[in-house]
């Protein structure tokens, strides 16, 4: 179990954080650039004090205003990947990598984790000689190395280019994977979060607004101008239920229905995490027939929300009795009042299988990793 | 070239002895005076540094005499190491190396000061959370980084001892294969009728070993800078 629960004046900036997470899986830290994430970050690794309040981590109090405790940053054991990576510039990435093991008996194995992050090829380089993928793997495999009971990522992608982004992603998969190793991870991009995340500790002006699932979190109305506007959308928790090999589909089942996405090189039974943007999804009164979309579902409309401008969003149930299942979709409201939109009503929602593009699948264990694999990176 | 006459060779290595005990006993106090001006925060920082810059500003003399006050043998500091540690800087090589190292040190100061300045602490604070403590880093991290400013202090240091020459006669005399080292010889004669040639000889000596001094710690310093470069 993470506790946290500090405050901190930052110049006019004041942060009141308060949150607890399970200790296992990815821990999202998600909010805007200033809501105080790597703030929080520094705190927990012991490179910024709080002024009050308490940390621990499962059970082992860091920091205590109150009992007069702090730990040093090299006494409380958590892994840091820095946002822009901070390798030692006089050692080599193999003086890097071990620079924290050692003395320790290693929890963690030199040549699994090299393996692991693909840096057999670089051992010998200088840290000015790798890319900006590189130097992050060195810089995770360095954190992983020193043991920890905790790894913290600042933003670890934020200084990647796409296809380095892309490089990166599998590899924390694999953090989780393989390791079980819990990560803190901070970000402020939806789609890395989606992907990842399994609790998601939503930040807003320097205080927790919200602590939950990204399921949950993420279809919550009232969360919407955090989560994102024009990326606002649902969820879904869906396992893979089929594969058509000869159009080159996968169909991923959810309670009450399922999807038609492109191919996944993953075994029937995979979880995977499909994230649907509203303003992917149409609406029809009545089961269109002559139509190219392969996504059509049965619908109830839950709630309309008047978004900005011409716009409407609609809450949608397409789960089963006793198993809701959140989808938004995002129209206009002349077509709202045209269709004669109501709540309770019946409805089908419609979205392009294509739609559902690879940044918006998020999966468990190797899942994702397998489907990034198939796709060529 | 040459060969060097017996007062020739004997005025360098003394040069050259005072230049490297001036460096040697400077540098851990050098260290720490950079330490104390880059990380330090305590009252009265602007007055130590305005002291440790003082010899730079200083007319030679004056600091001179200021150590013969001081480090004499009835000085208040020089008496207490003759009766305590049978230590005497008066009239010594011993006395012509403190005086080079107080007029080399705000410049050996000043370059690690800069180049401490210049170490990422960001690269320290992550060395920490990879369980380094606090003498590790600096042992690991923070030295090697400031390598390159280290090595310029010391060279600057060398080269202000071995062109150090009003604080030495003022403290320590010029007393030949004690205190006579190359400037204090060649001051000597040019005191003499017919001492020219010889001058000469000697001003062309301290011009190659000051030449010298600076090629060494400029190739260094590029190696180093190479070493380090993707500081970023």
């Amino acid at each position: 179990m993470i506790e946290v629960d500090v405050e901190k004046r930052l110049g006019g900036f004041a942060l009141s954080v308060r949150f607890t997470a399970p200790a296992a899986g990815i821990i999202a830290l998600f909010g805007r650039s200033g809501a105080g994430k790597t703030s929080i970050v520094n705190m927990l690794a012991g490179l910024l004090r709080p002024d009050r309040g308490r940390i621990a981590i499962d059970g082992e109090t860091l920091f205590s205003s109150v009992d007069r405790i702090d730990l040093p940053p090299e006494r409380r054991r958590l892994g840091y990947v820095f946002q822009e990576g901070r390798l030692f510039p006089h050692y080599s990435v193999r003086g890097n990598l071990t620079y924290g093991a050692g003395r320790r008996d290693p929890a963690v194995d030199f040549d699994a984790v090299v393996a692991m992050l693909g840096l057999g090829a670089l051992l010998e380089r200088r840290p000015s000689d790798l890319s900006g993928g590189e130097k992050q793997r060195v810089a995770i495999g360095r954190a992983l190395l020193a043991s920890p009971r905790l790894l913290l990522m600042d933003e670890p992608l934020a200084s990647l280019d796409a296809p380095r982004k892309a490089e990166i992603l599998p590899f924390i998969e694999r953090l989780r994977a393989e390791l079980r190793i819990p990560i803190i991870y901070v970000s402020h991009v939806m789609e890395e979060i989606v992907r990842l995340a399994d609790t998601l500790v939503l930040l807003s002006d320097g205080t927790v607004a919200a602590v939950g699932t990204v399921e949950e979190l993420t279809s919550r109305l009232d969360l919407r101008p955090l989560t994102g506007r024009s990326e606002a959308g649902a969820v879904i928790r869906t396992t893979v239920a089929g594969h058509d090999i000869a159009f080159g589909l996968s169909e991923l089942a959810f309670p009450g229905g399922r999807l038609r996405v492109s191919h996944l090189a993953l075994p029937l039974g995979t979880p995977v995490r499909v994230r649907i943007r509203a303003r992917d999804v149409a609406l029809a009164t009545t089961r269109p027939t002559d139509i190219s979309m392969r996504n059509v579902i049965a619908a109830r409309i839950v709630e309309i929300v008047a978004e900005r401008g011409p716009l409407v969003d609609i809450h949608l149930d397409i789960g089963r009795p006793g198993q809701p299942v959140a989808l938004w979709a995002r129209i206009t409201q002349r077509a709202a009042r045209e269709l004669d939109l109501a709540v309770g009503g019946e409805v089908f929602a419609l979205l392009k299988t294509v739609s559902l593009d690879r940044s918006s699948l998020g999966g468990h264990g190797s899942a994702a990793a397998a489907f990034a694999e198939d796709e060529g990176g | 070239m040459p060969e060097l006459s017996p007062l020739e060779i004997e005025a360098l290595r003394l040069s050259l002895r005072v230049g490297a005990w001036s460096v040697i006993a400077s540098l851990p106090l050098g260290l720490a005076a950079a330490f104390l001006l880059a990380r330090g925060r305590f009252p009265g920082k602007l007055l130590f540094d305005g002291l440790i810059h003082l010899p730079l500003v200083l007319p030679p003399v004056v600091v001179g005499f200021a150590l013969l006050v001081l480090f004499g043998r009835h000085g208040p500091v020089g008496g207490f190491l003759y009766d305590r540690f049978g230590v005497s800087f008066a009239f010594n090589w011993k006395g012509a190396a403190l005086a080079s190292a107080v007029m080399g040190f705000p410049l050996m100061v000043r370059a690690m000061r800069l180049s401490l300045e210049l170490v990422d602490r960001r690269l320290e604070q992550a060395a920490r959370t990879l369980g380094a403590g606090r003498l590790r880093v600096f042992l690991t991290i923070t030295l090697p980084l400031m390598a390159p400013g280290i090595l310029t202090g010391i060279i600057l240091a060398f080269a202000r001892s071995i062109s150090e020459f009003g604080a030495t006669i003022t403290f320590v005399s010029n007393i030949p294969g004690e205190t006579r080292t190359l400037p204090l010889a060649l001051y000597a004669l040019t005191q003499v009728p017919g001492g020219d040639a010889a001058a000469w000889r000697l001003a062309a000596l301290s011009v190659a070993l000051a030449m010298a001094a600076l090629v060494v710690s400029e190739l260094t310093a590029r190696r180093l800078g190479r070493r380090l470069q993707g500081l970023a």
